[in-house]
């Protein structure tokens, strides 16, 4: 079997007894990531040279007997909107692709102390906003299935890498189900933690009542291991909360005794791709043999989640992203050139004598603004931009924001009232498989409607996963929802763990779709381009002078 | 009042809070260190970065809001106030909006020479929020160079919202003074208004009595004043204008958009702030990053217990226990605690409240003033200056005398009784200060003749000499021996 063919659990193993350094396991997967992810394109950055030292130094702690963190010499890849000191955190945004955080968020130190080597940073939509990995201002993300195929998104590049044998533990964000679809479509697994589990403090927010940090992986077991060591109260997130982590991989084995599980019929409705609906039963057989009772949950205000999601999400996002205005860091227009359109336009209006639009002239501040957002920001970002800024607008607030919370709070009631009669909820992930690239980029309501089965548990604040239950027709992988009630990760990953001993999707392959190509992976590093003077320097103090780019 | 109008006076300050660190993160809120020093990812806004509330804030703003009388909801909550400008680098200010810490509370005004008669003003919120930074904006030399300093970023701020209650800007002033010293008794604020921890926006306008009924003016919000003083002055030059503009105009409220003005020191004016074309929308709308905080019944009594005496109860006690006037005990507590405890202590050990009074006003106030410094590192203690004042009342050393023994015990430092003993100050004797005077009658009978005519104004020329044979005598006493002696056929 080969080294990137193991799963994080066995690669560990071999790790602490030995048989394996962590030189080797790195090295292995920054082999696959070289010749295979200039197809995949699921990273936006690898410093091979950083992670080979890293793991260097872990292996020479391992033969010197100092004690190793949980996750001893791993890899793990990390979306590219997790802060860390030094180095550049994109959110794959125009915006930032200078940014280089002065800090560390509290998921990356927790990977650090836990010895994790950071392998790379991965592909996402811009700001986490898309469902397909199409928005990245890099370019897109391939499915390791379908090359012509999205992998779903926001953490598009964080699933495909661990389908495509490029990392063996993936961190995603999921904000609407940006873990859970990917995972689905690129068949791996997937898990959005209970709002508060994971702190956020470092995450570049886009929804931030929404949004949680949760681990990608091969298995549910994987899974759980890397949750272990992102979960846990941190004092820096006001929102995260403090209860202990419990130790998710000692408990997976146990399978659920007399499991009830429920199915929302409104799940199974109009919209849901045949293959994936009969996948998602015969899922549902499957733990019915394992002696699970099955029964229906009705969810009456399900059919309003996308709707209020895309209220409350936007209207965060609009006022998250106001720090991006070109002021202190990230991208500003080129202002020598807005200055002499400014005077040009001026001195043709003083010329004309048209005082009236002299005075609506916006001053260069505000032109500043408006050209470095519109310059920095991709469509997706500036669409719900606008329906935040909208919504939350006088004489709006109350019509959309404050109804939005109130049919969030029945949201919330409907999965309590469930949570009474069964203890998960199964269903499909995204209604159809991976779809092709390019299909849905003119029709963003189409794709807002593909997080119809995940946006909920965001809204309810409630934990998901998603695992591997079948292949298409087409050969592209189906996923399976599980949702428990908050803070039953423990749950979930026991749920999934019984259903993974029962079956084998979560093994099958999407290798010998990637096509071997040999290309030096230095090629395509973008990010490291100096774009218009905007050198942030993260240790000094902030710039704060309006002054022309050197 | 013989003005055909009403001045219709609300006031919103701003009180930088008194912590060590920021409203939600740990940065250092001290004043004057070099700019963009005292920041870190979460004060200057970085991605990802996360609020954490400032307990110690939220306690000084529940203290002084129960000090203000308000009520405490339960429940309150944060939201964000989100506009564009450099020194504000979130984009948002994390601030309250329907929800705040506290609402509807009072806080009484008196005026000592009776210009107003006491009342209560109604405050009608005080809520948390962080300050935004600051922005120098240099165009000198044609560079339009704007520079930014955000050490102030976060920095917790209490905005302590006023009914439009008051009716003259003598009682806006006497609002600003009292609540000022309010502060000051409960410890949460220093109230610099040179640094910036006390800001006022005052709100005014007038109620026109015509034939036709009330008719209000324009609502003009009037910033940018650095004083008390600059808040009277400027609210007495809005009336003017405002009275003189509707006169001209006729214009009413409603007929044009509220303008905000800023005061010209130098000018001792209001002028037009540039007003932004289209008014203001902040999207207000709950912090997603922050949770509610609850207060408990418990906590609030906690707190009232924990007030200490405010100036108007002290004020009330002065009057009483020691027998001042309501305006000698407005001068002590408006000097802060500290002064009132000297003052209390020298009462009390020289038994006699009024001369405490006259004596802290005068002397002790007066080299405050002159020294600048705080009554703590007054050198004379309310102890020994209780002696002192303890010989003044027995008539043992006169009170010009007591001056000059107080000035010296300022100066060296010693006791009243080594500085008497220094000086040479000792009682005389009354039989001896006979023995003067008869021996100055008998050497000046110029001076006797004159008395004799009625002129007893040339008694004076016998003190004097009197006091030049020995500086101990008691000018009154030797005037009471003169006339006597003289009255008596000598």
């Amino acid at each position: 079997m080969s080294l990137i063919d193991q799963t994080a659990t066995e690669l560990l193993a071999a790790l602490s007894s030995g048989r394996l350094s962590s030189v080797e396991v790195t090295g292995a997967f920054l082999d696959q990531i070289e010749s295979h992810d200039s197809k995949v394109r699921a990273f936006l950055r690898v410093d091979a040279e950083a992670a080979l030292a890293r793991a260097e130094q872990i292996d020479r702690h391992r033969k010197n007997g100092k004690p190793l963190g949980r996750l001893g010499g791993l890899p793990v890849a990390v979306k590219d909107l997790l802060c860390t000191a030094g180095e550049p955190t994109t959110c794959a945004s125009r915006i930032l692709e200078d940014f280089r955080s002065p800090y560390d968020a509290t998921v990356i130190a927790r990977l650090k102390a836990a010895d994790a080597v950071l392998i790379g940073r991965t592909n996402m939509d811009e700001f986490a906003m898309g469902g397909s990995c199409e928005s990245s201002a890099f370019g897109p993300t391939h499915n390791p299935w379908d090359l012509g195929r999205i992998p779903g998104g926001s953490s598009g590049g964080a699933a495909a890498c661990v389908a495509a044998g490029m990392a063996p533990l993936s961190v995603g964000t999921d904000t609407g189900g940006s873990i859970r679809c990917p995972a689905a479509l690129c068949g791996v697994t997937g898990m959005k933690p209970t709002y508060g589990r994971v702190s956020r403090y470092g995450l570049v927010a886009f929804a931030s009542s929404l949004d949680q940090i949760g681990p990608i992986a091969r298995t549910a077991e994987d899974a759980a291991l890397l949750l272990e060591v992102l979960a846990g109260h941190d004092p820096l997130d006001s929102t995260s909360i403090d209860l202990p982590v419990p130790r998710y991989s000692e408990t997976i084995g146990q399978p659920l005794e007399g499991l009830r599980i429920g199915l929302v019929p409104e799940h199974f409705g109009e919209g849901l791709d045949a293959e994936v609906e009969a996948a998602v039963r015969e899922a549902v057989r499957v733990y019915r043999s394992l002696g699970a009772a099955v029964s229906e949950v009705s969810m009456p205000h399900s059919k309003y989640a996308v709707a209020t999601y895309y209220i409350i999400a936007p209207c965060e996002a609009s006022s998250n992203l106001a720090r991006y205005d070109g002021v202190h860091y990230g991208y500003r227009t080129d202002q020598i050139q807005m200055m002499a359109e400014l005077e040009a336009q001026r001195k043709e209006l003083q010329q004309a004598g048209d005082d009236a639009a002299l005075e609506e002239l916006d001053n260069a501040l505000i032109r500043m603004y408006r050209r470095s957002r519109a310059e920095g920001f991709g469509p997706e970002v500036k669409r719900r931009i606008m329906l935040g800024t909208y919504a939350l607008s006088a004489g709006y607030y109350e019509a959309y924001y404050k109804k939005a919370l109130k049919v969030r709070r029945l949201i919330r009631q409907d999965f309590d009232r469930a949570f009474d009669g069964v203890d998960l909820i199964l269903g499909p992930v995204c209604p159809t498989p991976a779809y092709k690239i390019g299909e849905k980029v003119d029709d963003p309501l189409s794709m807002y409607l593909f997080d119809l089965y995940t946006v909920s548990t965001n809204l309810a604040g409630i934990g998901g996963i998603s695992i591997p239950c079948g292949i298409s027709s087409d050969g592209l992988p189906i996923g399976l929802h599980l949702q428990a009630p908050t803070f039953e990760e423990e749950r979930l990953l026991r749920g999934a763990h019984m259903f993974q001993k029962a079956t084998d999707w979560h093994l099958s392959s999407s290798f010998a779709h990637i096509s071997t190509v040999f290309e030096a992976v230095a090629r395509r590093f973008c990010w490291s381009v100096q774009r218009a003077g905007l050198a942030v320097d993260p240790l000094g103090p902030t710039r704060g002078a309006l002054s022309p780019p050197s | 009042m013989s003005e055909p109008y009403t001045i219709i006076i609300g006031l919103e300050v701003h009180v930088q809070l008194d912590t060590r660190s920021k409203m939600f993160c740990g940065c250092s809120t001290a004043f004057g260190a070099p700019p963009n020093t005292q920041t870190c990812p979460v004060c200057i806004g970085m991605p990802g970065a996360l609020p954490v509330m400032n307990r110690r804030a939220f306690e000084l703003a529940l203290k002084t809001a129960v000090a203000l009388n308000c009520e405490i909801p339960r429940f309150t909550k944060w939201d964000r106030k989100n506009y564009y400008y450099p020194d504000l680098p979130k984009g948002y200010q994390i601030s309250q909006f329907d929800l705040p810490l506290s609402q509807d509370g009072y806080l009484p005004i008196s005026d000592p020479k009776g210009r107003f008669e006491p009342k209560r003003i109604g405050i009608i919120r005080a809520h948390l929020e962080e300050d935004a930074g600051k922005s120098m904006h240099d165009e000198a030399a044609g560079v339009a160079d704007s520079r930014i300093d955000l050490n102030r970023c976060g920095t917790p701020l209490l905005e302590i919202v006023s009914q439009p209650d008051m009716r003259s800007p003598a009682e806006a002033k006497a609002y600003l003074t009292e609540l000022k010293l309010l502060l000051n008794y409960l410890g949460v604020s220093d109230c610099n208004m040179q640094e910036g921890s006390l800001r006022v926006d005052a709100n005014i306008n007038l109620h026109i009595d015509t034939p036709e009924g009330t008719v209000a003016t324009p609502i003009v919000e009037v910033k940018n004043m650095n004083s008390f003083r600059a808040v009277e002055r400027a609210l007495e030059c809005e009336v003017r204008r405002q009275y003189e503009l509707w006169q001209q105009t006729g214009q009413k409220l409603g007929d044009v958009p509220k303008q905000t003005r800023g005061w010209d020191e130098a000018s001792q004016t209001t002028r037009p702030q540039r007003s932004k074309e289209e008014s203001s929308d902040y999207r207000y709308f709950p912090e997603p990053d922050l949770v509610p905080v609850t207060t408990t019944e418990e906590q609030v009594e906690r707190i009232r217990r924990s007030l200490g005496e405010l100036p108007a109860a002290l004020r009330s006690r002065l009057q009483e226990s020691y027998g001042i006037t309501p305006y000698d005990a407005d001068v002590l507590v408006n000097q802060g605690r500290n002064l009132v405890d000297y003052y209390i202590e020298l009462a009390e050990g020289c038994g006699d409240g009024k001369l405490a009074s006259n004596w802290v006003q005068q002397d002790v106030l007066r080299t405050l003033g002159e020294q600048q410094i705080e009554i703590a590192e007054f050198p004379a203690p309310a102890t020994a200056l209780a002696r002192l004042l303890d010989m003044v009342r027995a008539g043992k050393i006169t009170t010009s005398r007591g001056r000059e023994v107080l000035a010296e015990m300022i100066t060296s430092g010693k006791s009243a009784e080594e500085v008497i003993k220094d000086m040479g100050i000792e009682q005389v004797d009354d039989s001896a200060l006979q023995d003067l005077c008869r021996e100055l009658i008998e050497a000046s009978p110029k001076v006797v003749a004159q008395v004799k005519q009625g002129r007893q104004k040339a008694v004076g020329a016998l003190i004097g000499q009197a006091k030049k044979k020995n500086p101990n005598v008691n000018p009154a006493r030797v005037r009471e021996i003169c006339l006597e002696l003289i009255g008596n056929g000598h």
